[in-house]
């Protein structure tokens, strides 16, 4: 018993040694970034090197607001993100479900095609997206162009057809003896049993939203349709950069993420893990 | 309360046939058990008569309605799964009133069903549970008890107690059996077990390989199998197969002798005509069928490898000179454990008797 609480403690103390410099110098530019909000432009640039927070972040945050509108573009961000979050789950369950628990003619192309999107890189695909969606569609500018383009995801469809693929089929064949409808087995069975699929789908979704820089910054470049990575990006000028005002908003971008994934992180990686476990 | 009829049932999938041309008339009420080794179609057969499955050829009725193209909510049947197939999300009430509720059935019609339906299997405390909470016998309860408030006319089992352990094995299927005396419903149960075919059937099907190999009461199946295989699936421990060769006939019978032991003859009374000397046969001896040593028409002695001494009775694993294992049932043995050889005797009258193909001659 006592050897084996050692080398647990061992085990505990060189896992410690390994993953706390990793930590830190993940953790470091964040707390620079927290850092640089919090001070005005002059002290960023000054020789020395401050480690503790100073005290010009609300001042920051006004100049931000007055530079770009921020907290107008970040409820566009936020309603984006929402928006979106809820149809592409809603699709791709739909879509996954569909692959997963029907056999029709084509289905393994289907599949392959999906599969096949995966491989192709954003920056071949984002293009022919922008000629479509902005010159034949006209839609540059609208909340269209921001939410639809990328509501299909390819990976969340493959995600969600995997999470129904190993609900045993004979949950399904019940109901169906049982009278109930395809729409109500889907509805009433397979997604609340893939909740935890969905929740961690649901994260990755709105993260890939609120992330997203090029798509919107092509499509949505009038000042008042622009989500809050694109206004951020427009403080970055030839003459002038206002990095304490870039800092405060990257802050304010990033702070409710950490505090969700911080909350949710269980849950996050259960859901993740549902997919691999049996 | 309906009665069942197959004509000709075929199930193909592409140019594979699995169900080839399945006949069957089922009486209202009546108990009947599919059985027969796994991969013989039994259950593919069991979830064309759901609905589950697609029927490629023939005609399937159900209360004298074809319903081939039926829905499988319309056909008045329900089922319960080898998985039990509970909703894990929903409790055992919501479980049991979830089709109901679906189809807009009133509310006081579904709750008055799914409280008998819980009288009925004793589950009445665990109304507020959800499956995981269950055991083993307790899900398997709640998945019948789901079948019970459908209030249909044929009750379908698909291997209903294969995830049970032995004991709850038992006591399950006295349930069901007393289910079955209490509803009177059409029931149609799948099983690879021949025990539970045997004590639950009215009538048993034994399937191999797609085809109905015959249909029967349970004691007809064993007193009268209609071929080497039925004969072999039926009886436990199962029928012992040894070869052997017709060394002469008489008008009227013939004789066979043991292949790895010439010395046992034994007169069998069949039609000479349809069968050569020289031909070789399989003599089918029941465990239970060997009689005490100068009680039968022939004496074997055999080499006694094993004994299993279960109290009331004992199975004697042994080794026919030529090495073919069989096994003999004794009812008082205790010592036979001790002893290196064996001589018990056969019977004609409880010999069966089966040509190369595994027809049956006698």
């Amino acid at each position: 018993m006592k050897s084996k609480s050692k080398s647990n403690l061992m085990r505990s103390v060189a896992l410690h040694a390994l993953l706390t410099p990793l930590a830190i110098i993940w953790l470091f530019p964040l707390w620079m970034m927290f850092i640089f909000s919090t001070m005005p432009d002059y002290g960023i640039f000054s020789p020395d090197i401050i480690m503790t927070p100073s005290t010009s972040f609300l001042d920051n945050v006004r100049n931000l607001q007055a530079d770009t509108n921020f907290f107008g573009a970040m409820t566009i961000s936020i309603v984006v993100a929402v928006i979106y979050t809820f149809l592409s789950v809603l699709l791709t369950s739909m879509a996954g479900w569909a692959l997963a628990r029907y056999r029709f003619l084509g289905q393994s192309v289907v599949i392959g095609i999906i599969l096949g999107t995966i491989t192709l890189p954003y920056s071949v695909v984002v293009i022919p997206q922008f000629i479509m969606v902005a010159r034949n569609f006209h839609l540059a500018n609208t909340w269209t162009a921001l939410i639809v383009p990328p509501l299909f995801n390819s990976l969340g469809v493959l995600f969600m057809r995997q999470a129904f693929s190993m609900m045993p089929g004979e949950l399904f064949d019940a109901a169906r003896v049982e009278g109930v409808k395809e729409w109500q087995i889907f509805l009433r069975i397979a997604l609340p049993l893939a909740r935890p699929t969905m929740a961690a789908l649901a994260i990755i979704l709105f993260l890939a939203s609120w992330n997203n820089y090029l798509w919107p910054l092509l499509v949505n470049s009038r000042p008042g349709m622009m989500t809050a990575p694109v206004a951020l990006g427009t403080l970055i000028g030839l003459t002038k950069v206002s990095w304490g005002g870039i800092m405060a908003g990257a802050v304010m971008l990033t702070a409710p993420i950490l505090i969700v994934f911080v909350l949710l992180q269980r849950h996050f990686i259960a859901g993740i893990a549902a997919g691999a476990i049996k | 309360m309906a009665e069942l009829s197959l004509n000709n049932i075929v199930k193909r999938y592409g140019s594979l046939e699995i169900i080839h041309g399945a006949n069957l008339d089922v009486k209202d009420g009546e108990f009947v058990v599919f059985v027969g080794p796994s991969g013989c179609g039994k259950s593919t057969l069991l979830r064309m008569i759901a609905g589950l499955e697609d029927i490629t050829g023939g005609e399937l009725k159900i209360g004298g309605r074809t319903v081939n193209d039926v829905e499988p909510a319309d056909r008045g049947i329900a089922m319960v799964f080898q998985s039990y197939a509970l909703y894990p999300h929903l409790t055992v009430e919501q479980n049991l009133s979830f089709g109901l509720r679906m189809n807009g059935n009133p509310k006081t019609d579904t709750d008055r069903r799914v409280k008998q339906a819980s009288e009925i299997l004793q589950i009445t405390e665990l109304m507020q549970r959800r499956p995981k909470q269950l055991s083993g016998g307790q899900r398997q309860r709640v998945a019948i008890g789901r079948a019970i408030v459908r209030e249909p006319q044929i009750f379908l089992f698909d291997e209903p107690l294969s995830n049970l352990d032995a004991e709850l094995r038992v006591q399950m299927r006295v349930e069901i059996s007393r289910l079955h005396k209490k509803l009177r419903t059409t029931m149609i149960y799948v099983t690879h077990d021949q025990t539970e075919a045997m004590t639950l059937a009215d009538k048993i099907v034994v399937l191999r390989s797609g085809n109905i190999e015959q249909i029967g009461a349970p004691l007809d199946l064993y007193d009268n199998p209609a071929n080497q295989f039925v004969a072999g699936f039926v009886g436990s421990p199962k029928m012992n197969f040894l070869p052997a060769e017709i060394v002469e006939k008489q008008t009227g019978s013939i004789t066979v002798a043991l292949q790895n032991l010439r010395e046992v003859r034994l007169s069998l009374p069949i039609n000479a005509t349809q069968v050569k000397t020289g031909q070789a046969v399989t003599l089918g001896v029941r465990p239970e069928h060997f009689l005490e040593a100068g009680r039968g028409d022939v004496d074997m002695t055999v080499d006694v490898d094993v004994a299993e001494h279960l109290g009331n009775t004992s199975y004697i694993y042994a080794n026919i000179a030529g090495g073919e294992q069989i096994v003999i049932e004794r009812e008082e043995s205790r010592n036979t454990g001790n002893r290196d050889t064996l001589t018990v005797a056969l019977s004609a009258a409880k010999t069966f008797l089966f040509d190369g193909a595994g027809n049956r001659l006698r």
